[in-house]
């Protein structure tokens, strides 16, 4: 197989929570896929079961979360707590979005690998998705 | 990985268990092999295409479509197939946003497959997935497509019930409808009717000629054509009568059981296709030869048993 055919990654790009600001998850998802993701954009206001229903029925190697609401503690907490109860804890987890740097460190004791402030380059945000996709594909055995 | 268990659970109707075996089906043809004949065969699951110009609502349509058969006790499977970028080769699957709101129904199951820019053709993983689920028990397996070119009118060919859609202020010139994804359909929607009641009754009048002209339909059926507005969920009920008569007519004239064999055909011939390429991918080149003389080296080994290819490119001695 080519490099790129067993490098394509698979993305879940989810809004959740209410909010209607899908700007940054939008742009996130274009860079996603100019670098040769394949992105799944779920759109705005998704509550966590939907979030990973979609996760699971498309197999996703990543899921990237934008919350822009202020939620975030509550939100992630269930979404994490669905994931493993769905058996699903290899999926790793980002969070994007305008998040107080007090609650970063409680975000990813629940779980989530890493937490993107604004300001935040898309090359970096590309690299670490790759990276752990390309993980959870190791460990698949892909 | 444990194809068995993986199989089992997904027997059982679990939803991560079915994620994981549908991404062997499309990353791995041997283990897609493995999976097909381990699974039981059923029969009466009912294909159903979904194309159609682009813009034209198909993602909204199924949606609801979605929507009603669950309603009435049907399971349904979609795979939507999307387009991925002839530059990054990434895609972004789209058609999933507007159906997101059947994500936590227990009895429907979205799957979205990229074209993954290979030959743009038929894809394996697609055909597949379609056969996957319905051994797997889902009644209605939709097929989405993007609803451009011949790669289109491929993709259909595995579906039992082809379902054109299209919009009112098109098709004024009967051309349009002679070649290509508009001469397929066994079941023909005009959807966003209400955004042009008066277009959709001229659409229907071009549809209904080429119709009573023996252009559009073929052996026997005589396509139906249905008004729909999907955002006012307007017309679904009728869509979904024209859609059962017509797997009603093929269960009664021997159709279906074609159906199925040639979707068994096709996704034999694409199986065959990719195990070869991916052993061709795979081809450690030893020192001194080069790719041409491993390349065809393997497909006579491969092909030695059925073909006699003694003859080619061998200079004669």
């Amino acid at each position: 197989m080519t490099i790129t055919e067993t490098e394509r990654i698979k993305v879940l790009v989810a809004k959740l929570g209410l909010d209607g600001h899908d700007r940054g998850a939008k742009v996130v998802a274009r860079a996603l896929r100019d670098s040769g993701f394949e992105v799944i954009y779920t759109g705005i206001r998704q509550t966590p079961e939907q979030v990973i229903e979609a996760a699971i029925q498309e197999d996703v190697d990543v899921i990237g979360v934008s919350i822009l609401s202020g939620a975030h503690m509550t939100l992630m907490k269930r979404l994490m707590e669905l994931l493993r109860e769905y058996g699903a804890e290899d999926i790793p987890v980002f969070l994007g979005g305008t998040i107080p740097i007090p609650d970063i460190e409680p975000i990813k004791r629940m779980g989530v690998r890493e937490v993107f402030l604004p300001g935040t380059s898309l090359k970096e945000i590309v690299e670490m998705v790759r990276q752990a996709g390309l993980e959870r594909r190791k460990r698949r055995g892909w | 990985m444990d194809h068995t268990r993986l199989i089992e659970k997904a027997l059982k109707g679990d939803r991560l268990a079915t994620g994981r075996l549908l991404t062997i089906v499309e990353r791995d043809p041997r283990g897609a092999s493995v999976v097909l004949e381990s699974l039981p065969d059923r029969e009466g699951y009912h294909v159903i295409g979904i194309t159609g110009i682009a813009g034209s609502g198909k993602s909204t349509l199924l949606s609801r479509l979605l929507t009603h058969y669950a309603d009435r006790g049907y399971r349904c499977a979609v795979v939507a197939i999307d387009p991925s970028s002839a530059y990054s080769r990434g895609a972004l699957l789209g058609d999933r946003i507007r159906m997101q709101m059947h994500a936590t129904n227990p009895n429907i199951f979205i799957r979205s497959v990229s074209t993954r820019g290979l030959k743009g053709g038929l894809s394996f993983a697609g055909v597949a997935m379609v056969d996957v689920f319905g051994r797997l028990g889902y009644d209605k397996v939709f097929i989405e497509s993007i609803g451009v070119g011949q790669a289109d009118v491929d993709i259909m060919r595995i579906a039992d019930t082809i379902v054109v859609v299209t919009v009112p202020g098109l098709g004024d010139d009967i051309q349009a409808l002679k070649a290509g994804v508009m001469e397929i359909g066994d079941v023909y929607v005009i959807n966003k009717v209400d955004k042009d009641r008066e277009g959709a009754n001229k659409t229907m009048e071009y549809l209904l000629f080429a119709i009573e002209a023996g252009e559009l339909g073929h052996k026997g059926w005589r396509p139906r054509i249905v008004k729909t507005s999907a955002v006012l969920d307007e017309g679904i009920d009728e869509l979904i009568e024209a859609i059962e008569e017509h797997y009603k007519y093929l269960v009664e004239t021997g159709g279906y059981g074609a159906g199925r064999e040639r979707r068994r055909e096709i996704l034999v011939r694409l199986l065959a296709e990719k195990m070869l390429i991916d052993a061709l991918d795979n081809i450690e080149i030893e020192p001194g030869k080069d790719l041409y003389q491993e390349a065809l080296e393997l497909l006579r080994r491969v092909t030695a048993q059925y073909i006699d290819m003694s003859g080619a490119d061998r200079p004669s001695r």
